[in-house]
């Protein structure tokens, strides 16, 4: 299966090619996966995707439960290693080792912080790990502030309420300056109040130039934040259209039935 | 008999008569140093093994949980066979010196604070490992961030390093000697003076013993259960 990037600024539907959907980049794409493949212990979580994504505006990935979508936000960070295929971020394969692309930030569905204060959470960045004590504890107040924590800079991080947790998730992803920024459920589980928080940070965070992809269940959440819709089914990418379109006439029986509530469960294939 | 043994060491603890006191300062200073020593080389130690992938690595953790319960008396021996003036480290002159006694506690507390140590901070990598990678930490700055998130955790494996060195008897018998007023610690001491019938002392000593494990152990534990009140769990 194979999907390929909307041009920036305009989203607009993609043709479709006899084996899926295709659309040729327009320049060098931020992101770029060619046949990703990932299958631990013979099944397939990710078939073979190929996607492109120039990096406009902010784009959802959605699919019922085992899809795929936290694998593939895993393997595009960096984090998994694909059994076959590739992963180019700005046009450049992620180097050896265990880290992650650099340039990329990801905010996990269940964001781990440390056992400490929150500004200690944000201490640990290396970016600013290498300025000197005062311009650290500065800067890393300065993003408190921006996410609408600092007055609680010194409360204990695992003491936070859920809203406040994922706030500060992100205050710690944004201070390291991604120019892609990863999200994976970034509201699950959290109140109305707590999410609108939450989309409002993305919102910032993303007009302050970083790009975002993130997953979501919530299809209100998706249609609030997303320019661009993708949808996986059993680790394939089925459809990929403007947000207005992929709502208004989805393309794939399974992205209908999936709008509809009536995809019926299934996990990823055997190999 | 008893009675009367449990009377006198109270007297003597009361008054810290005889040779008490200076035994209790000669135990704290070998042991405190030999778990110090012991902490600063076997909590980043542990801490690799849980965190870098490198050749060797199961090896070494397979080494550490082995090394975890290894016989007082046979680090003493160990020891003692490095130390002796026909060992390699003979020409320094240790044996039979307090420096010899850290020596053997600390090879004796080191492998059980690394050992525990990577545990601990093996479990937090699992969960905060992804995190870690994805900040793009470098491997030392992992391992600092782990040690200080466990902090808690990890100070109940060095206590447990401390409790092993206080109540070992056999490696400091043999590279100390039990040497009176220069090597004779609270347990050798006790062994002494158990052996020769005075029980007074033995006793005085022990109480002694097991309220300073005791104390430490209440005091450590307090600090863990408000501090984790204050961050957490």
């Amino acid at each position: 299966m194979r999907i390929s990037g909307l041009q920036e600024g305009a989203p607009q539907a993609p043709p479709a090619t006899g084996s899926g959907l295709a659309l040729s980049p327009a320049g060098d794409p931020l992101l770029s996966l060619r046949a990703v493949t990932f299958r631990p212990a013979d099944r397939t979580i990710l078939d073979a995707i190929d996607f492109e994504w120039g990096g406009a505006g902010i784009c959802a990935l959605i699919g019922p439960n085992g899809a795929g979508k936290t694998v593939l936000l895993r393997t595009i960070h960096g984090l998994i290693e694909p059994d076959a295929g590739e992963v180019r971020f700005e046009g450049r394969k992620r180097p050896g080792g265990d880290l992650a692309f650099d340039g990329q930030a990801l905010v996990f569905q269940h964001p781990s912080l440390f056992r400490g204060s929150a500004l200690d959470n944000l201490l640990v960045v290396p970016g600013i790990a290498a300025l000197g004590r005062r311009p650290r504890r500065e800067r890393a107040l300065g993003m408190l502030e921006r996410v609408g924590l600092r007055a609680l800079a010194d409360a204990p991080a695992l003491k936070l309420s859920g809203g406040e947790r994922q706030r500060l998730a992100l205050a710690r992803a944004w201070l390291t300056e991604p120019r892609l920024l990863l999200l994976d459920e970034p509201t699950a589980s959290l109140d109305p109040s707590a999410t609108e928080q939450v989309e409002q940070l993305v919102r910032d965070i993303h007009a302050s130039g970083c790009r975002v992809l993130m997953t979501s269940h919530n299809l209100g959440q998706v249609a609030r934040l997303a320019d661009e819709v993708v949808f996986i089914h059993c680790g394939s990418l089925l459809d990929r259209q403007a947000t207005a379109a992929f709502f208004g006439s989805p393309r794939t029986a399974e992205a209908r039935q999936f709008l509809q509530g009536a995809l019926p469960w299934q996990l990823s294939t055997p190999a | 008999m008893l009675s009367d043994s449990f009377g006198q060491a109270t007297g003597l603890l009361h008054t810290f008569e005889g040779d008490v006191l200076e035994i209790v300062a000669l135990s704290l200073r070998v042991s405190l140093t030999a778990v110090a020593i012991a902490t600063l080389i076997g909590l980043p130690l542990g801490a690799l093994a849980a965190v870098a992938r490198f050749p060797g690595r199961g090896a070494l953790v397979v080494l550490l949980n082995s090394f975890m319960g290894l016989p007082a008396v046979v680090v003493g021996l160990a020891v003692y066979l490095m130390l002796s003036r026909s060992g390699p480290l003979g020409p320094l002159g240790l044996l039979f010196t307090p420096s010899a006694m850290i020596v053997a506690q600390t090879c004796l507390t080191l492998p059980l604070i690394a050992a525990l140590t990577r545990q601990i901070v093996e479990d937090a990598w699992r969960q905060h490992g992804e995190t870690l990678r994805s900040l793009r930490l470098p491997l030392g700055s992992r391992v600092y961030v782990l040690l200080w998130d466990c902090r808690f955790s990890v100070v109940a494996a060095v206590l447990a390093g401390l409790g092993r060195a206080m109540s070992e008897v056999g490696a400091v018998m043999i590279v100390g000697g039990n040497i009176d007023r220069v090597t004779r610690m609270m347990t050798t001491a006790i062994a002494l003076e158990t052996s020769k019938g005075d029980l007074a002392l033995a006793l005085a000593l022990g109480i002694v013993l097991m309220g300073l494990v005791l104390g430490l152990n209440v005091v450590a534990s307090g600090m863990r259960t408000v501090a984790m009140r204050r961050y957490g769990s």
